[in-house]
């Protein structure tokens, strides 16, 4: 009897891939059958529209321990015997649905990802985004996001450095909730996702499993999302308690004899998990679906597998070697229960009750089939492009003024009232706090330490996916190297809209191209990744927001610089420019242009080699210790930029020259490629000895000292105006 | 001098506070599993931060009832030094060894800050290295820390002296608008009548080194480790 579409829409498969799967078996999938290959086919596990392009990205490093992709991510090394693997995931649509439970779930998710590698998670990251938050739906949004990390995260002991939060309209009925672990793998002790011989058991340790989370991975994750309005019970809830200990269990067990494999469940359940595992073993696997414990009675075979109950793990275990697996569980009042072994073939058989209920060839369900794009760039793109953005016109606001609506706007002031929540400081790395442009972390036993960032403008990409997608390269890549830190890795974590359509097809194609060209440039590998597809706000596609999670070495992390201006006449230079102010080419895509101006227009731009000497530039002089702090120009420009080295150095700075004419533009441009720095006297020459050297251009913009900060003799906003813009900006802006 | 650490599943804070004790200040250290029934020999034992159990009923409400509790009360008995730190002070306090219990933060939010902490009594054994009125710049992460007791027991607080260390501002103010939590009188650390149980909400073990933000969580331990030298015969 043909399937129903009715079916089909269930597990999000089309008519096409249902043809597919008959050919593929040489018959009609069995009902359990159909529900593995919905959600191993859905792009969250299957990538079927981003795979032939995730192809492309650099992955190759001499630093790479792991290739991404062999496992769950790669591994870096750090030298001293140390290395890291990191990924970032999304858990966009649940967070749309259950706010506290989306974003505590993502959060607890990309830990399993990270300790399933064998390695200590040592940090979190957060990327957000929200519509505007001058309404109760974004607000409900955004208190239930950041009270279910917080949640997650405090009770489970990572701590929560860094991260960004912006606000769009784009994202109004789409927030996007990514979230980054970072792990730390001691003496290339790192887990492997897979068995090691036919007979080795599979054991299933942690949580019960419930009928929690069934067709999240193909539901949720993998349709237009506003027909999903009503898939609450799609969210699973998480239960950090259990994770925490699981954590602690799990990296126990690796130093056990036989425990050869460890893996996490996440979207999908057994389902993806134990079937990965197969595949990545070039094994079969009898899975007894009768032997999962359970939460409820009565719950089919079908919804045991897709089940996505929370805080639930596979190892792979040498058989005989199991009873010390147990007792190890047992200290630490987790189940572990047998649930399968691996053997010789080529099927994931699934056996209830004794009886074979199915018999699938591992790889019909792992090889999901692969979409080729045929995006053309749209017409009303190269209208936004090509716009006159000498046309918006000069505020009426002094410039000063400006200055202090800007600081206070919400995708500008001090996320000190969000981080406070979280637990910055637990596992005592912590060198740089949240607040920077990136946080450093020392590595206990060693001199080196790491910094971490995430970055994407999504207006700069909904402009130029390409150049766009390369500036958040870039960006991430400055947040590290303005600490000193030198990049050494990226994750992505790429949120696009409905890949059925021609633009978000230009948009992602693009993107990849412009991820690729930018890290090839940069030398450095991308590690690990993550697709959230069919993100729609009101029937339209967001703004293309591929996130980049960056991760730099410091080799003596004594030697880091933080943003805020230190002593009483430093010097402030300006890298990567020869001209104090931007020009009105810079308002491409910018804050200023979309805050005030309400319009996102303009061609970005980015000098790949500009950008990668000024960086280069800056560290070594931070390295040579000669720099007192270091802070990227981004949103907001450059007056945006020296205003919050003040605040946050507790210190006034002189600009010497005025913005001129087009004030708005040269103060609130945003020009890649930038970083202010200031440098005691006594450095200046070394400084410039460094910018020549490297062959980019600089200049000396003014001097930090007093109470005070001016540009010129026309503008002067005492610092005390300035810092209650910033700090208390953000909890104006999202209270009544 | 050798210190035991108390785990219970769900505690976080247990390597930073062998970190701090051994690796920093070259200190014996070992875990004490929750599940132990009888205690080693150890000369002081700190319960550290987390959350013990998931803290899903009330803080600290089901940690007491941990086996190594009872061995933990016949050693604060004697007048063995236990010092509660965060979800330690919760757990001594729903345990009976300290007065007093600690509350949601009155706004309702997770905390994590810096935070400025008077010593008000340095003549502790967990304060005896601080100078009297000195300021310590320690970092609080928790979201209930709000103390409370009834009147009587906070004036019997206060008039022993047990009140050990205040919130204030750096320059040593107490003051309401400092306040991060709610805790009335400011109050972030507290010692038991007989001076050897103290509890306190902000996490020394995470300011032990100038690299992480400052070292002025030593002074807790540093006094805890001469006040043993001093007491051996």
């Amino acid at each position: 009897m043909p399937v129903s579409q009715e079916t089909l829409d269930e597990i999000a498969l089309s008519r096409d891939e249902y043809e597919a799967i008959v050919d593929r078996l040489g018959r009609e999938p069995e009902p359990l059958e159909l529900g593995l290959f919905g959600a191993l086919w859905s792009e969250h596990c299957g990538y079927k529209h981003t795979k032939a392009l995730l192809r492309t990205l650099p992955s190759s490093s001499e630093r790479l321990l792991v290739a991404p992709g062999a496992e769950n991510a790669g591994v870096v090394d750090l030298g001293d015997g140390l290395s890291v693997c990191f990924k970032i995931e999304s858990h966009n649509h649940p967070s749309a649905v259950e706010p506290f439970e989306g974003a505590a779930t993502g959060v607890g998710g990309i830990i399993r990802d990270i300790f399933a590698m064998g390695a200590r998670p040592i940090a979190l990251l957060n990327s957000l985004r929200f519509g505007q938050p001058d309404n109760a739906r974004t607000r409900y949004l955004l208190n239930g996001v950041i009270g279910g990390i917080s949640s997650y995260g405090n009770c489970i002991g990572i701590p929560d450095v860094g991260g960004e939060i912006f606000f769009s309209d784009t994202y109004k009925g789409n927030p996007l909730v990514n979230a980054m672990c970072v792990g730390l793998i001691e003496n290339g002790k790192m887990a492997s996702a897979s068995a090691k011989e036919p007979g080795d058991l599979l054991l299933l340790v942690g949580a019960d499993t419930g009928r929690d989370g069934i067709h999240g991975a193909s539901g949720l994750a993998s349709r237009a999302f506003e027909e999903q309005a009503e898939m609450r019970s799609a969210v699973q809830v998480g239960n950090p308690f259990l994770e925490k200990v699981l954590i602690e269990a799990c990296l126990e067990a690796l130093d056990l004899p036989g425990v050869v494999g460890l893996q996490d469940c996440g979207a999908a359940g057994i389902t993806s998990a134990a079937i990965e595992m197969a595949e990545r073993s070039g094994m079969g696997l009898k899975l007894l679906i009768d032997e999962v414990p359970r939460r409820e009675e009565g719950m089919t075979p079908y919804e045991v597998m897709l089940s996505e109950s929370q805080e639930r793990m596979l190892l792979a275990v040498t058989p005989g070697q199991e009873g010390s697996v147990f007792d190890l569980f047992k200290k630490w009042d987790l189940d572990a229960t047998v649930i399968g072994n691996f053997e010789l073939g080529d099927n994931v058989r699934i056996y209830d009750e004794g009886m074979e209920i199915t018999s699938t060839p591992v790889i019909t369900l792992t090889d999901a089939p692969e979409y080729k794009f045929t995006g053309v760039k749209p017409a009303w793109l190269t209208k936004l492009q090509n716009a006159d953005l000498s046309a918006n016109h000069i505020p009426s606001e002094s410039p000063a003024d400006l200055l202090l609506k800007m600081l206070a706007s919400p995708n500008i002031a001090s996320r000190f009232p969000i981080y406070r929540q979280y637990d910055y400081h637990v596992q005592t790395n912590t060198v740089v706090e949240p607040g920077g442009d990136a946080a450093v972390l020392r590595l206990k036993g060693s001199k080196r330490g790491i910094a971490v960032s995430t970055d994407c403008n999504g207006r700069i990409c909904y402009l130029d996916p390409e150049i766009g997608t390369a500036i958040a390269v870039a960006e991430a890549c400055r947040n590290l190297s303005v600490t000193g830190a030198t990049p050494v890795a990226l994750t992505d974590g790429l949120n696009f809209g409905n890949p059925e359509t021609p633009d978000v097809q230009f948009q992602l194609t693009e993107s990849i191209a412009g991820m690729s060209r930018a890290a090839e440039a940069f030398e450095i590998p991308i590690v690990s990744g993550n697709a959230s597809l069919y993100n729609q706000s009101q029937g339209v596609d967001i703004f293309p927001t591929p996130i980049i999670g960056s991760l730099g070495l410091l080799e003596d992390v004594e030697k880091h610089t933080t943003v805020g201006f230190k002593s009483d006449g430093d010097v402030i230079v300006l890298l990567g420019t020869d001209s104090t102010w931007d020009d009105i080419d810079g308002l491409a895509g910018s804050e200023y242009l979309d805050f005030i101006h309400d319009k996102v227009e303009g061609q970005p731009k980015l000098d790949i080699d500009l950008e990668i000497r000024t960086q280069a530039a800056c560290r070594e002089a931070i390295t040579g210790e000669l720099i007192a702090s270091a802070h990227d120009v981004s949103d907001g420009g450059i007056a945006v930029a020296i205003a919050e080295s003040t605040v946050i150095g507790e210190i006034g700075a002189s600009i010497n020259s005025a913005p001129g004419d087009r004030w708005d533009a040269a103060m609130f441009g945003e020009t890649q490629s930038r970083i202010i720095v200031s440098v005691k006297p006594e450095n200046l020459t070394a400084v410039e000895a460094i910018t020549a050297a490297n062959n980019i251009p600089s200049i000396v913009i003014g001097s930090v000292g007093g109470e005070t900060l001016s540009f010129g003799d026309s503008i002067s906003l005492p610092l005390v105006d300035v810092d209650d813009a910033w700090k208390n900006g953000f909890s104006r802006a999202t209270s009544d | 001098m050798k210190f035991g650490i108390v785990v219970f599943p769900g505690t976080w804070s247990e390597k930073d506070t062998h970190h701090a004790v051994n690796a920093v200040l070259g200190q014996d250290a070992e875990y004490i599993w929750h599940g132990d029934e009888a205690l080693g020999q150890y000369d002081a034992i700190i319960i550290p931060g987390g959350f013990s159990y998931g803290d899903y009923l009330r803080s600290g409400a089901i940690a007491r009832f941990s086996p190594v509790m009872e061995a933990l009360q016949q050693f604060a008995d004697k007048g063995g030094p236990v010092l509660g730190i965060c979800n330690g002070f919760q757990v001594l306090c729903e345990s009976g060894l300290l007065p007093g219990v600690l509350m949601r933060n009155d706004h309702l939010e997770f905390r994590c800050i810096w935070t400025d902490l008077k010593v008000e009594n340095n003549s502790t054994m967990f304060t005896s290295n601080a100078t009297a009125g000195q300021t310590l710049h320690i970092p609080m992460s928790h979201g209930e820390g709000n103390y409370q007791a009834d009147e009587s027991t906070i004036d019997r607080l206060e008039g022993n002296g047990q009140i050990v260390l205040r919130y204030a501002d750096s320059s040593g103010n107490v003051t309401a608008d400092i306040n991060p939590n709610g805790s009335i009188n400011n109050i972030a650390g507290i010692v038991n009548e007989r001076g050897n149980v103290m509890g306190m909400m902000p996490h020394p073990e995470k300011a032990s080194e100038k690299l992480i933000g400052g070292d002025d969580g030593n002074v807790i331990f540093s006094s805890m480790i001469e006040s043993f030298a001093a007491s051996l015969p």
